[in-house]
């Protein structure tokens, strides 16, 4: 139930809705929790409804981070 | 799938937890509660525990809110739903978790209860638009994350007239139950438990940001460190734990920065403060009652409130008491110590409800984490390049 997942905006649709998808699985969400979201943007979904985006910026940073701490580096 | 394979790496993950074995002071040991059985779940399916060091020890929280709901209010919505008039609709969770008289959800609608599993709010709304001779009660659940949906689905109901449509609340608050576990967690009952520092939830915090996390890292002196559900965000989240601890400093720390800000969603919090407002009091299993700690609906949306509409009433009703769900749910006692577990307690015929979720500690376990060599963790991994 807790499930959450990063999915992608492929198409926004009427109503706050949008189509998203991941890895070739396509769903019909709501994205009325979420402020100004365009396709292409990663979504956290959860029971049908976005809430959150994903910062892809940060995303590569925390990578980054990793695997720079990996090499006994900065925290 | 992008945003989950790269915080897979196997290869990064045994690096950080080479990281962790560096840091850790061998003189002393390190005891860390992960509070959301997402967390849980992730440290079995992965096997994290094997990779720390033997001084480091994962504490199984409470946050599986299948797991924390007493029987009683289960008992209470198969009591509405076995009513000719009513609709139940609820997540799939909440179907098998075994309730008095031997009965479930899932047993109640073979008995002939209209009970519909749903995916999400949006359906038992259409279900209350395609059928306006039912009366549709959505018996909500969960935390901070499944709060705004139901708030949602208030507000569309409302919208679109829906006079057949309730909801049953249940929603139940992270920051309260992680301050009762810290308040108690050297005098209670069931027994004195060391917690060092915190895993905080991922999702919850997508919603209500870290803020409310840093008074409680204040107040107890204890570092919080908000983490992914990724194993690669797990590991290098206990890491974090690990070098605070080290440094004698007890802060917030947000490693699931990627969808977690300080404030979290304003406009979801938003949507729980117009619908929703504290309950002064709420049961949680294995926790007790615990002032405001749950949300009900605010007394404007009365009609909506299923408890008032059917003049609903909660049963006092009693866990198995062979059932270690409530030691488990404090950490207290593991998964094994309980003497159903793997008995008679398995996922398919579940007698306590941390058998019955995935994210639940005995569930996830007996899944994952059974077949675990006993004593010394396998050390192979450790001369891997």
């Amino acid at each position: 139930m807790c499930l959450a997942l990063p999915v992608q905006v492929m198409e926004l649709l009427p109503d706050n809705m949008a189509k998203v998808g991941l890895d070739g699985i396509f769903k019909v969400i709501s994205i009325a929790l979420v402020e100004d979201v365009t396709p292409g943007d990663y979504l956290v979904l959860h029971v049908g409804y976005a809430l959150a985006k994903i910062d892809t910026e940060e995303a590569q940073r925390t990578l980054a981070l990793i695997r720079e701490a990996t090499l006994g580096g900065a925290a | 799938m992008k945003y989950i394979d790269e915080y897979r790496d196997a290869k990064l993950v045994k690096d950080i937890a080479r990281q962790i074995e560096a840091a850790v002071d061998p003189a002393r040991s390190y005891h860390f509660m992960e509070f959301c059985g997402g967390h849980t779940y992730a440290i079995s399916r992965y096997g994290l525990e094997d990779l720390l060091p033997s001084n480091v020890q994962m504490i199984h929280g409470p946050g599986c809110p299948i797991c924390v709901l007493p029987i009683g209010r289960i008992d209470a919505a198969i009591e509405l739903a076995i009513r000719p008039e009513i609709t139940l609709c609820t997540y799939g969770d909440l179907m098998r978790v075994p309730c008095s008289n031997g009965l479930s959800l899932l047993k109640a609608r073979s008995a002939g209860a209209d009970i519909r599993m749903v995916y999400s709010t949006l359906d038992s709304l259409s279900i209350a638009e395609a059928e306006p001779n039912r009366q549709v009660v959505f018996f909500a659940i969960g935390f901070e994350t499944t709060t705004p949906p139901t708030a949602l689905a208030l507000r569309f109901a409302i919208a679109k007239d829906l006079a057949n449509f309730s909801i049953f609340s249940n929603h139940v608050l992270t920051p309260a139950a992680i301050k009762t576990i810290l308040e108690n967690s050297d005098v209670h009952p069931l027994g004195p438990i060391k917690i060092d520092g915190l895993l905080g939830p991922a999702h919850v915090s997508t919603v209500i940001g870290t803020q409310p996390f840093e008074v409680l890292a204040e107040e107890f002196n204890k570092p919080i460190v908000v983490a992914g559900f990724e194993p690669l965000d797990v590991i290098y989240s206990i890491l974090m734990l690990v070098r605070q601890v080290n440094d004698g400093v007890h802060k917030v720390e947000n490693q699931y920065i990627r969808a977690v800000t300080t404030l979290g969603n304003e406009k979801a919090k938003c949507e729980i403060a117009n619908v929703f407002e504290l309950r002064e009091s709420f049961e949680w299993r294995g926790l007790g009652a615990i002032p405001h700690s749950a949300l009900g609906l605010r007394s404007k949306y009365a009609k909506y409130d299923a408890e008032k509409r059917f003049e609903m009433v909660t049963p006092a009703a009693q866990d198995n008491p062979a059932c270690e769900c409530g030691a488990i749910l404090r950490g207290i006692k593991k998964p094994s110590d309980c003497k159903l577990f793997g008995k008679v307690c398995t996922p398919d015929s579940p007698m306590g409800s941390c058998m019955v979720s995935s994210e639940g500690a005995c569930a996830a376990h007996w899944i994952y984490g059974r077949f675990r060599r006993q004593g010394k963790a396998d050390e192979s991994w450790r001369t891997v390049a």
